[in-house]
């Protein structure tokens, strides 16, 4: 859209990676003068909302200037040796796949900075916290921006500090265990992940590489049958625990539930999206047949998560079930993943571009949903849904009545909630629909029956799914503020939605919007680069 | 063979290249130099002998520098001058560097135990240096002779260094306990050494290798177990299971300093030493050490891992505990690619990566000591809970503490730590070891919880307020450990192709 020439894409890339993590050390030293503020605390947090406006700045161009005549093709491409020793390459390139979760990352990033700008996290030092999520932008956007096994393990990894900080020092009740529990499932994914990776990057055909793209064109040639299984079982684990995949996902609901409101926003938000970009940029194409094998249980696990995903909501929405909003938004993405991986299941173009669809559109909802339920805390101090509904007024009024009492902020949450169920013409639609489209017929070779049950349980998912959002809707947004005829109780209303809440989440409602209305502008993009990665795929 | 015969003289009388043998002979030359200083120095010069032995240490790193141009080897056979019994190759540089790096670390952090704890300093300065100039003989010796002689070097005065806090009854526990179960294990290898002797009729490495690979039918036997004891002296060094046990309690009871310096020259001087008895003298028998190296290695790091899990963080002493079982740990993550070497095409490029892993180790280690050192002076438990709130008191030594301690772990932003992992792992998946590497995976995950744990604790805010807690300063030589460990573990974390292409050169 606008021309660039290589090497000011090739900068543009590094500067997204490198940004955040000059940034990070920043934050650490004191300010210099000129840019103290008002005290040390906001100075730090508008140091956090700069230097990730910028990075999301330098991403916009970077999408701009992304050649969309051909995002099949690895552009913007920088390839130096790093460690020689070991192989290792800094290899940065983006290209359809890699493009809009950066983006998405650089923009849920930048919202949650400017969040956080005007409400600080309740807790230590702000300077901290600021560092620790440049920390986390920064590996996220290399985990998406790298094409070296190695270099993505590393960004993969570099998450982990800065989230487990984030969780243990920000969060809520039980956030020490959280966090622990969220640091050691996905390390020990990780390095098994580590094993498959060395095992494919040693094993490769005319000797030792981890170069992607090089890995990705041999498309498993020289690698035994045996050998490919199990670098994908290994490499799938570890991402499926990131991703994550029933029933290795029980890291989430607690780490979720306990993380500040913008842990969970990046957590769901852009590090879930880490695994199953691992899976469509690794395990697809250059363990074809590993992955050939192993399709079917990872779409029967997938369903699994879907339906138990969903059913778990169910439970938490239950009147006197104690549910919290939270971790019923995390259950939820353990849903909305399920869908995910089941596109990536199907191995078919239309399955994996649903993936990739899905992906998005879950961080952009999802993302919303926990802004929502953070702002939701601030306002009624809880987000156990029985104490909410109590709350709301009265004995009788059936539900917290948010309608009546921030009449914004329950428009949004309905928003959020219908967008999660998956409402055509909104983002959430488009990508569980291509997934089940591609399980209706999926990659020769597989199983169709078996794909055609997956696909009509995960339908019934959608059922359950569109349930537990309503039943939400209903116990949360409805209900009477006050009996008629008598004085306001206290608490009666509530502050609807601020300024900075509006400019933090009026750019998700729209992309969501956006996305629902023109799936074109998404698809166009990865579809191309998914054919690269799926050679030889004709659906 | 024709001109020996017509110089007699030449046949006896050999040239020794001194350029080649200064590091291990500076070393030791300082160490007597500082003994009988110390002998004549009045006692309110005597703090000096301190930093003459950093400077030795120095100087004797400095010498290896007009070695890196190529191999040059001394103490040949004048009959036959491709066999010699030292040798200057990449391999032995590097570990010497390792040594007298560490040694010189160590001998900072020394500085301010010797002055606190009031230990002897002539004994204490000449230990140190007679140690380090045993451990940097032994990368370069090529027989095995000069291998036990180096290695006896080493360790005899690093008992009497764990044992010099006279009125310290755990001390000198620690120091005859050290001291006895090392002289069994040396006597066994002693005893391997032998049988060795007697199967093959030589002492030189290459020649051993040589005549390993035709023994006589009837001797195959003698000639494995020879193999197999040769080992155990030096499985000893490197603390490996079952020869592990000593470690804690030597730790705990040793001054500091010493603990921070076993902990890492005892390791190089033991996987040196394993390295050139496995690869240079019985490749042959790879049948017979790789298996059991293998399993040793597991059982090493899963045994150092699983009782450093068990240490609770406010028992006495938990910091160096705790330091001192996960370093029984990493020696298990040094043997993996001792025993892939077995397995391995090329075994000696096979071994860089424990060269490599050990860099990194001895910077990142030392480093956690010398911030421990510290902590050490103004609580003297020691206890991983007195750690709490470290960064609100210092905020760079404990920014270097989080980052030895991610290091260790091999989390990023402990870069140079998780690519020595990645090198070692490889060589085992590389060499077909896929269960080792599954143990392996294990263990680092086991590993990253207590490490975390105790970096966990630095952050959170301190128990009592600032103002209570009486602020000591950094001395000024723990200043220059932490710095310099620092500065080489962010250098290395930046840039791992420094430490990692030993990994890839074939060093032997």
């Amino acid at each position: 859209m606008i021309p660039l020439n290589d090497t000011a894409m090739r900068l543009l890339l590094a500067a997204v990676v490198v940004l955040p993590l000059l940034g990070a050390a920043a934050a650490l030293l004191p300010a210099p003068p000129g840019l103290r503020g008002r005290n040390p605390e906001q100075a730090v947090l508008r140091h956090g909302v700069t230097v990730t406006g910028a990075v999301l700045a330098a991403t916009a161009v970077l999408a701009l200037g992304f050649d969309h005549d051909r995002p099949g093709t690895v552009q913007a491409e920088t390839d130096i040796a790093w460690i020689p020793a070991l192989g290792v390459r800094v290899h940065l390139g983006t290209d359809g796949v890699s493009l809009p979760l950066l983006v998405l990352t650089a923009l849920l990033t930048f919202l949650c900075a400017l969040y956080s700008y005007h409400r600080p996290p309740g807790g230590p030092r702000p300077q901290a916290f600021v560092a620790l999520v440049l920390l986390l932008e920064a590996g996220t956007l290399a985990t998406f921006a790298v094409l070296d096994l190695m270099l993505f393990f590393l960004a993969f990894e570099t998450v982990l500090i800065p989230m487990y900080f984030l969780i243990a020092r920000w969060g809520g009740a039980g956030r020490e265990r959280a966090a622990w529990k969220f640091v050691l499932y996905t390390l020990l994914g990780s390095v098994v992940m580590l094993l498959g990776l060395l095992l494919v990057g040693l094993g490769a055909e005319g000797g030792p590489t981890f170069d992607m793209t090089a890995l990705a064109e041999d498309g498993g040639r020289g690698l035994t049958h045996t050998t490919q299984l199990v670098a994908a079982l290994a490499i799938g684990t570890g991402l499926a625990v990131k991703t994550p995949m029933w029933p290795l996902h029980s890291w989430l609901p607690d780490a979720h539930t306990a993380a500040p409101t913008v842990g969970s926003v990046l957590l769901a938000g852009v590090l879930l999206k880490m695994g199953t970009y691992g899976f469509v940029r690794i395990v697809l194409p250059v363990v074809p047949d590993g992955v050939h094998t192993l399709a079917p249980y990872l779409a029967a696990f997938a369903v699994t998560g879907i339906v138990y995903g969903s059913l778990a909501c169910l439970a938490l929405a239950r009147p006197g079930a104690g549910g919290d909003l939270k971790r019923l938004i995390a259950y939820s993405s353990v849903g909305h993943m399920g869908f995910v991986l089941l596109g990536v299941a199907t191995l078919t173009r239309t399955g994996v571009n649903g993936a990739l669809f899905a992906n998005i559109a879950h961080g952009l909802i999802t993302g919303l949903l926990f802004f929502l339920a953070g702002a939701v805390k601030d306002r009624t101090g809880t987000t156990d849904l029985d104490r909410l509904a109590l709350d709301g007024a009265g004995v009788h009024s059936g539900g917290a009545a948010l309608y009546g009492r921030a009449p914004r902020l329950g428009g949004l949450l309905a928003f959020g909630a219908v967008a999660s169920l998956g409402l055509p013409g909104l983002a959430g639609f488009w990508g569980e629909m291509l997934a089940l489209l591609g399980a209706y017929h999926p990659a020769d070779g597989l199983s169709r029956p078996a794909y055609l049950v997956f696909m009509a349980v995960a339908a019934l998912g959608t059922l359950l799914t569109a349930a537990y959002l309503l039943v939400v809707v209903r116990r949360v947004c409805t209900g009477t503020p006050s009996a008629p005829g008598t004085a306001p109780a206290p608490g009666a209303t509530l502050p609807d939605v601020r300024g900075h809440e509006f400019a933090a989440w009026i750019p998700l409602v729209v992309l969501t919007v956006l996305a629902g209305l023109w799936p074109a502008l998404l698809l166009g993009l990865t579809d191309p680069a998914v054919q690269n990665l799926l050679p030889g795929v004709s659906r | 063979m024709n001109a020996l015969a017509q110089d007699p003289v030449r046949s006896v009388v050999q040239s020794v290249d001194w350029t080649a043998i200064a590091p291990p002979a500076l070393a030791a030359l300082g160490a007597l130099a500082v003994l009988v200083a110390d002998l004549f120095l009045p006692e309110r010069r005597k703090p000096l002998l301190g930093p003459v032995t950093v400077a030795v240490l120095a100087l004797a790193a400095l010498s290896l520098l007009p070695l890196r141009s190529g191999e040059r080897t001394t103490f040949c056979l004048t009959t036959d001058p491709a066999v010699c019994s030292y040798v200057a190759d990449p391999f032995a540089l590097a570990v010497q560097f390792l040594v007298l790096g560490a040694a010189l670390i160590a001998a900072l952090l020394s500085m301010t135990a010797v002055r606190d704890e009031a230990l002897p300093r002539g004994e204490y300065w000449f230990l140190l240096l007679a140690s380090a100039a045993g451990a940097a003989l032994l990368p370069a010796a090529r027989d095995l002779a000069t291998l036990i002689v180096a290695l006896e070097v080493a360790s005899l005065p690093s008992f009497a260094l764990v044992g010099l806090r006279r009125a310290d009854g755990r001390s000198s526990e620690a120091a005859l306990k050290f001291f006895l179960s090392s002289v069994t294990a040396t006597a066994v290898s002693l005893m391997g050494v032998s049988f060795v002797y007697a199967v093959t009729g030589s002492l030189h490495l290459d020649r051993i290798a040589e005549r390993l690979r035709e023994t006589a039918p009837g001797l195959e036997a003698l000639a494995a177990t020879g193999v197999a004891l040769t080992l155990v002296g030096f499985a000893f060094k490197t603390a490996a299971v079952p020869f592990h046990s000593w470690v804690p309690e030597t730790y705990v009871g040793a001054p500091l300093p010493v603990a921070a310096y076993l902990s890492v020259i005892g390791k190089a001087v033991g996987f040196s030493g394993l390295i050139l008895v496995t690869v240079e003298a019985f490749p042959s028998y790879g049948h017979v050490w790789g298996p059991a190296l293998a399993v040793l290695a597991a059982l090493t790091m899963t045994a150092g891992n699983a009782a450093a899990l068990r240490q609770r963080p406010e028992r006495p002493h938990s910091a160096v505990r705790l330091l001192a079982w996960s370093s029984v740990g990493q020696a298990g993550y040094l043997l993996v690619p001792i025993a892939a070497a077995a397995y391995a095409a090329e075994p000696g490029r096979a071994v860089g990566a424990t060269v490599a892993y050990a860099l990194m180790y001895a910077a990142v280690n030392l480093g956690a000591f010398a911030v421990a050192a510290h902590v050490g002076r103004s609580a003297a438990a020691n206890r991983i809970t007195d750690y709490r709130g470290l960064y609100a008191a210092h905020p760079p030594a404990a920014l270097a503490l989080a980052f030895f301690l991610l290091c260790l772990a091999g989390l990023p932003p402990g870069i140079i730590g998780l690519f020595a992992k990645v090198a070692v792992l490889s060589t085992a998946v590389d060499a077909g070891l896929g269960w080792l590497a599954a143990v392996m995976a294990v263990n680092v995950v086991i590993a990253l919880y207590y490490y975390l744990a105790w970096t966990a604790q630095i952050f959170r805010a301190p128990a009592q307020a600032p103002a209570a807690r009486a602020r000591v300063r950094v001395a000024a030589p723990l200043t220059a450990a932490i710095a310099l460990t620092g500065l080489l573990a962010v250098g290395l974390s930046g840039a791992p192709q420094l430490a990692l292409r030993f990994a890839a050169d074939v060093l032997l």
